[in-house]
């Protein structure tokens, strides 16, 4: 334990272990920990329609109140963080997984696979995701909460492959990979041993950055009406919020502290992105 | 092109001066002395050749001396004195007057020093209109050509972008700038060293002719010993942030008197004399972790007690020359290596 | 005009086209990839959900069948589809039959335009000088503490910011309008009154979009400019002598415009799809309140006339992008 807090003071001072870094991970930790162990202290049922009396604003034994359908805001906080996160995280992995595989195809094969790989990513890229979300979400008879995750990951993945394939090209060029080639290292050794490592980094930042583009992306969707209705989602609470005007009849405890755990994990991803730019990159650091 | 001009600015004020120049630099393992005590005076029409390895502090100084040193670079002492007037105590204001018009940089790396999305003639122009804002159009035009045609340029040119010339002409085209104003000293930091060796005395050359049509006082950085011996009348060799000797050149080379020169100078390759490549053994020290005493003295052959205990400061050692080594003033000149130590050299 | 000019041009024009190809092609795939005949199950939903009494369904599935032979193979559908779009035929919509779904996005689309046009001007050029600001170094303590609310607001996608907005402006203060792109009593005019009212219709979601936008905007600039600082054109600007306004102008902000222009470029996508967000949450009559509207009634046609819209108009936003760039920089036009 000491080791690690060795080199964590040694990180420190050398700029890699910032103060973003640190403020990024801690807040996504405590959301974390509060979607892991906050519905073994919360009553479920306080989140089914009807359950406790509606529109009440915060009060003592409420500590967030309750919506038009008489459901317990901080039971549906805690529900639906999870399920949000979830959401954001599976796309997040299924894109990032997508990206690299393709990246790596179209680095290392080259040619018309390359090309066609690419032309379609920077297609892909180019065009409002609300738009294609939206054609294929509206196709969809029975919306759940895998499903949007599987949706939004079908546009996820453009970034990681573009910037995986970029760095395989690089990489390849570089006297490491010809020496490995020269001496007989079989492509597939090369790409796990050499390629891989350097890619780290990248993949990492991509992994931060498309969980966030995801979360967006579904709370995107959800705002329209197009999300898993039936499931508990803070995307949701802010839609059912919005459909009984909560605004303006000043309901804010409703759609406030979803949209507050919602700048705190893109605020958190944010920071973390940033923080671990400063530690992937040390030319970065010690600019403070 | 060896020293014997410009005798005519001997007697006259001295246009640069400098005294006990420090330059720090701050790093997160401590502050690095990238210039440490360096002094030395040009008079006008003079060409000062400053020589050194990398990370010696020669483009440290080029910088300071108009003040342009980026952080974590700071000056932290000393006094430069460009025609009488005290460069430490100007306002932004005069700072960016005197700039150019009184002292120009020939940037290291000239490639990169061209605006990539301005034209030629708009930088040239800025230069001007920023000393002299009053030019008509027309006299800026006939100034710019007239500048072109100086450094060798066609002006059509002018019209160009920097990714539109080569090397040599970036270069010229850099010389043309620094010249505009006229400016009484010139400080050519490694001028030639990505270019190729034809180019490089064409560069010389015209520089040289500008300086001498300009009587401007020149301060040639660089490392390479044959250039500054063909160009400069004066030479000055940094170790380790600090002068450690400086002389007319024709006597440094002939006799040098710091034992860092001696080396420097045999490490060149001869055509005339045949004998085996001779090095310099050790590195040069981390600029952080200074030894105690002189910080040659950890590769010199000459070293002795004293060495290491003692910094030597810059004594006269002959007429017009000086060298910062304990081994004056009890020696006259360098004495011979012993063969083990030249041996120990190779 | 060079050679390498129109090479460059004729490149983009052929992206340009290619991606309008792909978007039309993807629109017309992805509902017949699904199970189920689309306007069937379009028409059938929209029964069930009981909208739209005003029509006659079953004549209006069989006039769609028989003009878009449903019932012939994807070849000649994708034939027909594309041969009715070249006629700028995009259907009709179902909630207000007969009112064509061009129609209807012909009149949606200028409140868009305006709207998002405005507001990107706005973000990036305030950004861009503000983040650009951050990175010069001098003093300026009220600009380095914008720093942290910066990255706050940057983090907030602009559809939650909207809610804020309408919240604190047009319920709790009350000095906003908290809806729609107009006074819908007043009489249309092109006169001062309906222009002011226009406008303060469109502060809000103007403001959701600006706020959303410039942190990131000023974030991104602020690095470029940094990078761009520490180049030898900067160090022999000011051994020039130059004003630090000129070098900041023309030599760091001309440079690291560049690449935040193809910043600009690839976060359009994004930019849009907030937008139309943005526009749902104020009921604002553009392409996003259409779309929302057609998505709740399930107005299958006016669903796909505007995807393709928004696919098409970022298309050709991107290639204008793509025609600037060789402006700005010199080194493309060779």
């Amino acid at each position: 334990m000491n080791r690690f807090f060795a080199a964590i003071e040694r990180n420190w001072k050398q700029g890699r272990v910032s103060g973003p870094l640190i403020g990024g991970l801690a807040i996504l930790f405590v959301i974390l920990l509060v979607s892991l162990i906050g519905p073994f202290f919360v009553d479920p049922h306080n989140a089914q329609v009807g359950a406790l009396a509606p529109r009440r604003p915060p009060s003592a034994q409420f500590l967030l109140g309750t919506d038009a359908q008489g459901r317990d805001l901080w039971t549906l906080l805690v529900y639906g963080t999870p399920n949000t996160l979830k959401m954001g995280l599976i796309a997040g992995i299924i894109g990032v997984g997508v990206g690299l595989t393709l990246g790596l195809i179209a680095g290392a094969v080259g040619g018309v696979v390359d090309a066609v790989i690419r032309i379609l990513s920077d297609a892909l890229l180019t065009v409002p995701a609300i738009a294609i979300l939206v054609i294929i979400a509206g196709n969809v008879d029975r919306m759940t909460t895998g499903i949007m995750a599987l949706v939004v990951a079908s546009l996820a993945w453009m970034f990681t492959a573009r910037t995986v394939r970029a760095q395989v090209l690089t990489i390849r060029e570089r006297s490491y990979v010809e020496v490995a080639r020269v001496n007989g290292q079989s492509a597939l050794s090369i790409l796990f041993a050499e390629i891989m490592p350097n890619l780290l980094p990248y993949i990492v930042a991509s992994f931060v950055g498309t969980v966030g583009s995801a979360i967006l992306a579904v709370i995107g969707l959800e705002a329209l009406g197009l999300g898993a209705l039936e499931e508990t989602t803070l995307g949701n609470t802010i839609y059912w919020s919005q459909q009984s005007a909560a605004v303006l009849r000043g309901y804010w405890w409703w759609w406030g502290p979803p949209i507050v755990v919602i700048a705190a994990i893109f605020l958190g991803l944010f920071l973390t992105s940033v923080g671990f730019d400063r530690f992937a990159n040390p030319r970065l650091a010690g600019r403070s | 092109m060896t020293g014997e001009r410009a005798t005519s600015s001997a007697g006259q004020k001295p246009v640069l001066v400098v005294e006990d120049l420090q330059v720090v630099y701050e790093t997160p393992a401590g502050p690095a002395k990238a210039v440490d005590h360096v002094s030395f005076s040009l008079r006008p029409g003079e060409r000062l050749g400053l020589i050194g390895e990398s990370g010696s502090g020669k483009t440290t100084i080029a910088t300071a001396l108009m003040r342009l040193t980026r952080a974590p670079g700071r000056i932290v002492g000393g006094k430069i004195l460009l025609d009488g007037a005290d460069v430490m105590q100007m306002t932004p204001t005069q700072l960016r007057a005197s700039r150019l018009k009184d002292i120009a940089l020939m940037p290291q790396g000239a490639m990169s020093s061209l605006n990539p999305v301005m034209q030629l003639e708009g930088q040239i122009i800025d230069a001007i209109v920023a000393h002299s804002p009053k030019m008509s159009r027309a006299a800026l035009d006939a100034r710019v050509d007239a500048l072109l045609a100086q450094v060798g340029l066609n002006p059509e040119v002018r019209r160009r972008y920097p990714h539109e010339l080569s090397g040599g002409m970036k270069q010229r085209a850099v010389m043309a700038i620094a010249t505009s104003m006229q400016p009484k000293v010139i400080v050519a930091d490694e001028p030639t060293s990505a270019l190729d060796v034809v180019v490089q005395r064409q560069v010389m050359q015209t520089l040289g002719r500008l300086q001498g049509g300009l009587g401007a006082a020149v301060v040639l950085i660089g490392h390479d010993m044959g250039l500054i011996a063909q160009f400069a009348d004066i030479v000055g060799v940094m170790y380790a942030g600090k002068l450690v000797e400086i002389g007319p050149v024709s006597q440094v080379i002939d006799a040098p008197r710091h034992p860092y020169t001696r080396l420097l100078i045999d490490s060149l390759p001869r055509i005339d004399i045949k004998k085996p490549l001779t090095g310099i053994r050790g590195l040069p020290p981390h600029l952080i972790d200074l030894p105690p005493g002189c910080g040659f003295g950890p590769r010199c052959p000459y070293a002795f007690d004293r060495c290491s205990l003692e910094t030597p400061s810059m004594q006269d050692v002959a007429p017009a020359q000086k060298a910062a080594c304990h081994l004056y003033p009890r020696n006259k000149s360098l004495p011979p290596l012993s063969a083990r130590a030249e041996r120990a050299q190779a | 005009m060079n050679r390498e000019l129109l090479k460059y041009l004729a490149t983009r024009v052929g992206q340009l086209l290619l991606i309008v190809f792909i978007a039309v092609s993807v629109n017309f795939a992805i509902p017949r990839l699904l199970p189920g005949d689309p306007v069937q199950t379009a028409l059938a939903r929209l029964q069930a959900g009981g909208g739209a009494q005003s029509i006659d369904i079953q004549k209006v599935a069989a006039t769609y069948r028989q003009k878009y032979g449903l019932d012939a193979d994807w070849f000649t559908q994708y034939l027909n589809y594309w041969r009715d779009l070249l006629h700028f035929d995009l259907g009709v919509s179902f909630a207000n039959f007969p009112e064509t779904v061009l129609t209807k996005i012909g009149n949606a689309l200028p409140w868009s335009v305006g709207l998002l046009t405005v507001a990107t001007l706005i973000s990036f050029s305030l950004g861009s000088l503000l983040g650009a600001r951050l990175a010069w170094p001098t003093r300026g303590r009220v600009i380095k503490t914008s720093v942290p609310l910066l990255m706050v607001l940057s983090s907030i996608p602009f559809y939650l910011l909207a809610i804020i907005l309408v919240y604190f402006f047009a319920v709790v203060l009350r000095i906003l309008p908290p809806a729609g792109g107009v006074d819908t009593t007043r009489i249309w005019r092109f006169d001062g009154p309906t222009i002011v009212d226009v406008l303060r219709h469109a502060l809000l979601p103007c403001l959701s979009i600006v706020l959303g936008n410039i942190g990131f905007w000023a974030l991104g600039m602020r690095s470029q400019m940094v990078s761009v600082l520490g180049e030898d054109y900067i160090t022999f600007a000011e051994a020039k002598g130059l004003s630090p306004q000129r070098i900041f102008m023309r030599y760091g902000m001309r440079n690291a415009m560049l690449s935040q222009i193809t910043a600009l470029a690839l976060s359009l996508g994004a930019v849009v799809s907030g937008a139309v967000l943005v526009e749902v949450v104020f009921n604002y009559p553009g392409l996003g309140t259409l779309l929302y509207v057609a998505i709740r009634g399930q107005d299958y046609f006016v669903i796909q006339g505007v995807v393709l819209m928004l696919i098409v108009s970022l298309a050709v936003l991107l290639f204008a992008v793509d025609l600037i760039y060789p402006l700005l920089d010199p080194r493309i036009r060779r």
